[in-house]
This record gives structure tokens, C-alpha cells and sequence, in this order.
């Protein structure tokens, strides 16, 4: 693609993919944005016309919502695939679905799914844009850009920051994608957690690996505190979620480390009272909800760049 | 019976009969009737179609002894048919086929379809039995009767065999019916779900890792049955440093081991996997350059006795499919050579070791004939271009399926001429 586009990427699949700059581009398309959702007639014609698909292979509320909500400001016409009714519950292949989706000339589908890779390997059959709204373990690009705005928005800057992610590096796409971005616009990273879900080579991804949560949290100007799974608990990787709350959760005296002004997010759902103390989470520190009402601009911003170029 | 065939003015390479020198052999009735340095006596050759063979390799014919042929039960995937054509294309004259067939081979009856259908193929088909019934790992398939049917060796390749008194067992037992005991070795709790071998890339795209000591560590402990049983164990497709150092010192100890690895594991890593490649998704999983240095090693100093496929056919809706979800295995009769070729140029093997890591070693480990080109053996030959430059594509391919990671690359040395039991079953 022509490098004077300020965005020459035709899918959005993994924030590795995408340069200091490019991440800059959709941070600020999305600002200019974000009034958009201010408005009594919240709605624009940038995207009129286009068809984008939410194809949604495992349950989710917020991102599913969240990318409708911002189709629909954009004034693109929306639809919905969820895991249950569609053909690949009856056995279809990925493949075979994304193919008769692309015969119906979407711009656009956004997948979500249990697999990593398999919005690389949508983007690889069809000729829609894809956007990755998480694919297994790998990434989840728009939630790391929509924490990028939210610590943007707070902080007016990421240089320079001390970034703490504590909990399960290892199962979070989150995790991948935020590590990712905020290296890439030179924040720095430091991740805990138990041993057991600090996967190896994190460190090359751009992260540094705090043995101790309070080292990690101290002087910290953002603490982001991940989701345990508690479906993963038949992998003996930690004893149980009270001795996990006790050594890693974010409590207050946790959170108390970090810079008095220091940001606390989470990508959400929470596990109220494991990962997080609910005090914290609630607490006038948190911009957990500011991540979500920046979710939607940044997928406008992603909907928009990725589609609105004619 | 067919023809006489002088393969004329060729570098014969026979390691059996420590031959390293320019000359003719002569094919007679199926059998290697003269091997001669510098140029047959014409009273000899007289009425033999000449082939010429001058800067080609003459050897033994190549035998791989660890393919997964899929008849029966797979047809889609491969044949006997097939899989031989391919293994012919490949300059192989013989193949040993595993057992994780449908249904598994554990049986007389299976190895007996398994040698039927064998006589319509184009190379020598070994069959290689299940060391427990149905594969289950849990009691011993009945390793006499198979034998008698015609196994060469048993094994529950493709799965482990975790039990590790049954493992004692078919070693014991095994020995009994003169049948190697070749060892997947993997420990499944440490490698269960995994996808990609453990490491950075394994993270960075969100895939589950195999982590090495999954091998090695039942590696070592089918080491140490093989010590305490005195009975001689073969270690399938290696692909770890500390494995072939395992290996290295259990052979240095008087251990009865023989090992094989794979092209795959001196040629590629890991990085092959990126972007999802599921043509290069297999178990044991590639691994890292440090460990392609090691396998080099072992394979030059004598640790791993064998270069062996692991040929795996799987069809395109197997692989064209979510990372986690792909079949795991790559075809590799007909890039074999090839790869093993750059080993030599690489300085890593000489010509004569790269003949008996792919001919006279797994002919001797099976306990089967070939390896050698004594005269009145059989006329299992191949003769090698080593010079021959080809890009590999998909026209190239004789197997079923197309599974490989090495379409598209530029390769150099293939057979030209693969003759078994005389029979002309390649020619280029």
C-alpha cells in the first residue's frame, strides 16, 4: 500500500503489526472522535453504506457491543453472528464460513475466537478487512489501543511511564497486545505474577518480569490488574484463588505503592475481591469505566481508517 | 527377467563394503551382479543397456524407516500405492510403515493386508507393529504373531507409551521375538495441548509450547529401561540437543541404542511456524537453532544412526485450518535427499555417512536386507545428481497429499535413477 496513507494497513490483526506511528494515527482519529458519542444525534455518514459482520465465535458483551455501538455512530449497516446459531456449530469450518460471509461483500468482519491466529488466517481467505476483537491467546489490538488512550488521555503523554500488569500474562491476549503497544510508544513495562503464568520470552515482547507484585506496582504510574481465568484451575497453577488474592491481587496496600496519581485499569470482566480489591477497582484512581467509553472511539477510529479511505 | 543394466562410470558408494571409488555396476536379474572400479570387462556387460552415470552417485538403495503410509483406513491421506511412488521419487527402496493406522496395525491380519497390498508399490514396505492392543498403551498387542506375520520392529508412534512397566515389557518381550522397541518419547502431562515447541514465539503468537524436557525426559527414562533390560531400544524422529546428549552418553555407557531424527529438525526451527504456518506444525515440534546445531552433531559424530522422514500425508482441509486444530506432520519422502545433500555440502556429513545414515544403518537396525551393494544381493540401488538444482513445487510431489514446508525452495541433489530388486521405480 502507498506510504502516504496515514494508515496503510488493511486489517487490524495484532499490534505488532502496526508502527509507533500507526498507533498514533488511530490514537488521534480516535480523540477527534470521541465527541462524536457526546452528542444528542450521535451519529456521522463516514461509513455509510459499508457492511460490517460481528463474527463472534466466543461470548462476549462489551467488545461485541462496544464494536456495534461503533459501526453504528459511523452510520455502517451491522450484523451479528454469535457462536450458538452459526454453521460452525453444525461443523462448518472457519474457512468455509468466512467464504460465504466474503460472498456476501462485507467491508468488514470483525472476529472473535478461541484459536490464536485465526483472525490472521480469516484475513488469509477473504478480501474484507478483518479486525482481530481477540483470537485465543494472541491479542486483543483494540483493547491495547484503547488502554493507549486511556493513559494518553490521563496522563497526556506514555513516554516514559511505568506500566504494571500483574496477574495472568500467560492467558491474556490483553496482556500480549498492552505489553506490545505500550513498548512500542516507550512506556515501560513490568509484569508479575506467579511463575506459572509468566510465559517464557515475555521479555522479548518488551516487558520486564518483576518477581515481587509491590516491586512492580512501587512508583508505578499505571497498575492494570488481569483477569484470573478460573477456568483454567484444572492446570495446577496457583493453589487457589484465596492464596492468588493473597500474594497477587492488587489490594489497597498494593495499589497505595504505586505514584499517588497512578492510573488503575482493568481490561474486565472482574473477579471482584481475586485479582482486584473491589475498594481499588472503585476507587477514584480507577478509569476502568473511561476504558470502555474510549473502546467505542477507538473502534470508530479503527472502522473508519481501515474503510473510510474512498 | 528384465534387461541387464550397467550403470556406467559412476562414484559407487558402499560404506558395507567400505567402497569409496569411481566405477560401473552391473544389474542382473534383479541383483547387483558386479561392482566394478574403473570400467567393467565388456565380456561382461555385453547386451546390458547402459546408463550413464558419470557424476552421479551410485549407492545403495535409500531406506526410510519411519513413514506413516495410511493404508489402511486413510486412503484419503495416502496409499501404499502412493506413499512408494513417493519413496521411489525420493530414491527410496524401502520404507518402514508405522502402525497408527485405522485399524491400528496389532494384528496379523493387519500386517498381512498391510504386505498385500505392498506388492503392488513401487519400493519394499516393512510393516512396524503396535507395541499395545488397539494402541491404548495399556496390554501388549501380540508381538509374536505380528512378527511372524512380518513386522519388523513394534512401536506406538504418534502417542507415547506412558506406562512405564508396559514399556519395560514390549522391550523384555520384544527381545524374545528378535523386535526393536522404537520409542516415541514424549511425557504427555508436560506436552498436552501443546502446539509449538515453548519459547518466545510460542508466547508471541499465543500458542501453547511443547517444552523440550517433555521429550527428553522420556528420552531418558526409555534409556534407562534399555540399560536395565540389556535390551536394544531405537529412539524416534529426536529433536533436542540434551536428547541426542542423552543419547551420546547411553552409547558411550554400552547402551543398546539406536536413534534416528528427521530432516525437518536439522533444516528448519521454530521461526518456520510463524504466521500460523501449519505447514510446519508437527510433533515433536521444531525447535531452535542451537538444537538443528546439536541434531547436525549427532547425527556426523555417529550419536543418531539414521535420517528417517517421519512422512506424515495429511489432506489441505487437515492443515487449512485454526493453528491449534491442524494435523500435526509434513510429507518428506521426496525432499529427504535433497536436504540431507546440503548436509554434505554443508561440510557436515561425508558422502559416505550421509549412505549410512540413510541406507546401510536403518537396514541394520531393522535387521532387513538392502544397505549394501555386494554383488548378489538384491538390486536395491539409487543413483544420485548431486548437483541437481530444482525448485520444489507441487507438480514434484508423487505423495496424496502436499503437506510440506519446503515448497517453493530452491533445492539441490535428488535420485535420478531408483532401481528395487532391479525394477526401474524412478527415472529422470
Amino acid at each position: 500500500m502507498a506510504t502516504d496513507q496515514p494508515f496503510p494497513h488493511k486489517h487490524v490483526l495484532s499490534l505488532a503489526d502496526l508502527s509507533p506511528a500507526d498507533i498514533n494515527v488511530v490514537l488521534q482519529t480516535a480523540s477527534s472522535f470521541k465527541e462524536i458519542s457526546q452528542r444528542a444525534i450521535k451519529k456521522v455518514p463516514a461509513l455509510r453504506g459499508k457492511t460490517v459482520i460481528n463474527l463472534f465465535f466466543e461470548p462476549s458483551t462489551r467488545t461485541r457491543l462496544s464494536f456495534e455501538v461503533a459501526a453504528k455512530r459511523m452510520s455502517a449497516d451491522t450484523f451479528n453472528i454469535s457462536n450458538s446459531g452459526s454453521s460452525t456449530a453444525k461443523g462448518e469450518t472457519l474457512i468455509d464460513t468466512a467464504k460465504n460471509l466474503a460472498a456476501m461483500n462485507p467491508d468488514c468482519i470483525i472476529i472473535r475466537h478461541s484459536r490464536s491466529g485465526s483472525a490472521r488466517l480469516l484475513a488469509n481467505h477473504i478480501n474484507a478487512s478483518v479486525i482481530n476483537a481477540g483470537d485465543g491467546t494472541h491479542e486483543h489490538p483494540s483493547q491495547g489501543l484503547l488502554d493507549l488512550m486511556t493513559v494518553q488521555e490521563k496522563k497526556g503523554r506514555l513516554e516514559g511511564l511505568k506500566v504494571a500488569i500483574i496477574g495472568d500474562i500467560a492467558h491474556s491476549r490483553v496482556a500480549h497486545s498492552d505489553i506490545i503497544g505500550f513498548s512500542k510508544m516507550d512506556a515501560q513495562v513490568c509484569v508479575s505474577g506467579p511463575a506459572t503464568l509468566i510465559p517464557q520470552g515475555i521479555e522479548e515482547m518488551g516487558a520486564t518480569v518483576v518477581p515481587s507484585v509491590r516491586e512492580a506496582v512501587a512508583n508505578a504510574d499505571v497498575v492494570m490488574a488481569l483477569r484470573i481465568q478460573k477456568e483454567r484451575q484444572q492446570d495446577p497453577l496457583f493453589p487457589s484463588l484465596r492464596e492468588y488474592a493473597t500474594f497477587f491481587g492488587i489490594s489497597r496496600s498494593v495499589a497505595d505503592l504505586a505514584k499517588p496519581d497512578a492510573l488503575i485499569m482493568h481490561p474486565g470482566p472482574i473477579n471482584r475481591g481475586v485479582e482486584i480489591d473491589p475498594q481499588v477497582a472503585d476507587g477514584p484512581r480507577s478509569v476502568i469505566l473511561d476504558q470502555v467509553t474510549n473502546g467505542v472511539a477507538v473502534r470508530m477510529a479503527l472502522l473508519y481508517l481501515i474503510m473510510g479511505g474512498d | 527377467m528384465s534387461q541387464a543394466l550397467l550403470l556406467a562410470g559412476g562414484r559407487i558408494i558402499d560404506p558395507a563394503n567400505n567402497l569409496d571409488v569411481q566405477g560401473d555396476v552391473l544389474i542382473e536379474g534383479g541383483l547387483v551382479a558386479g561392482v566394478f572400479p574403473g570400467r567393467a570387462p565388456a565380456a561382461r556387460t555385453a547386451g546390458a543397456e547402459i546408463v550413464d552415470a558419470a557424476g552421479k552417485w551410485i549407492v545403495p538403495g535409500l531406506i526410510d524407516m519411519h513413514v506413516h503410509l495410511r493404508e489402511p483406513g486413510e486412503e484419503y491421506k495416502e496409499t501404499i500405492v502412493t506413499g512408494t511412488k513417493a519413496a521411489a521419487a525420493g530414491g527410496f527402496t524401502a520404507v518402514a510403515c508405522m502402525p497408527n493406522t485405522r485399524p491400528v496395525n496389532d494384528s496379523e491380519a493387519v500386517t498381512a493386508l498391510i504386505l498385500a497390498k505392498a506388492r503392488e508399490g513401487s519400493a519394499r514396505v516393512y510393516p512396524v507393529g503396535a507395541i499395545s492392543r488397539g494402541m491404548q498403551g495399556e496390554s501388549l498387542a501380540p508381538l509374536g504373531e505380528m512378527r511372524r506375520a512380518g513386522v519388523v520392529a513394534v512401536t506406538d508412534d504418534g502417542r507415547p507409551v506412558s506406562n512405564s512397566q508396559l514399556m519395560r515389557r514390549a522391550m523384555e518381550y520384544g527381545a524374545n521375538h528378535e523386535l526393536l522397541v522404537i520409542s516415541h518419547a514424549e511425557e504427555l502431562s508436560l506436552s498436552e495441548n501443546g502446539v509449538m515447541n515453548e519459547g518466545p514465539l510460542a508466547t508471541r503468537l499465543g500458542l501453547r509450547g511443547i517444552p523440550r524436557v517433555a521429550e527428553e525426559i522420556m528420552v531418558y527414562r526409555d534409556l534407562a529401561l534399555a540399560r536395565y533390560t540389556g535390551r536394544p531400544l531405537h529412539v524416534a524422529h529426536v529433536s533436542t540437543r540434551e536428547s541426542v546428549d542423552l543419547i551420546r552418553r547411553a552409547k558411550a555407557q554400552g547402551c543398546r541404542v539406536t536413534a534416528e531424527t528427521a530432516p525437518h529438525y536439522f533444516s528448519l526451527t521454530e521461526a518456520a511456524v510463524d504466521r500460523y504456518n501449519t505447514r510446519a506444525k508437527m510433533n515433536p515440534p521444531l525447535r531452535t537453532a542451537d538444537d538443528v546445531a546439536a541434531i547436525r552433531a549427532g547425527l556426523a559424530d555417529g550419536t543418531l544412526d539414521a535420517i528417517a522422514t517421519d512422512h506424515a500425508p495429511h489432506s489441505e482441509s487437515e492443515k487449512e485450518v485454526e493453528f491449534d486444530l491442524a494435523a500435526n506432520g509434513i510429507i518428506g519422502l521426496e525432499t529427504s535427499l535433497p536436504l540431507a545433500l546440503a548436509l554434505v555440502r554443508d561440510g557436515v556429513l561425508t558422502p559416505r555417512r550421509l549412505v549410512e545414515v540413510m541406507s546401510l544403518d536403518p537396514a541394520r537396525i531393522l535387521g532387513v536386507a538392502g544397505g549394501t551393494l555386494s554383488p548378489g544381493a538384491a538390486a536395491d540401488v539409487t543413483v544420485i545428481d548431486p548437483e541437481a538444482r530444482f525448485v520444489f513445487t507441487e507438480a514434484d510431489i508423487h505423495s496424496k497429499s502436499r503437506n510440506s514446508p519446503f515448497l517453493g525452495w530452491e533445492l539441490e541433489g535428488r535420485a535420478v535413477l531408483t532401481l528395487c530388486a532391479g525394477r526401474v521405480t524412478c527415472r529422470r
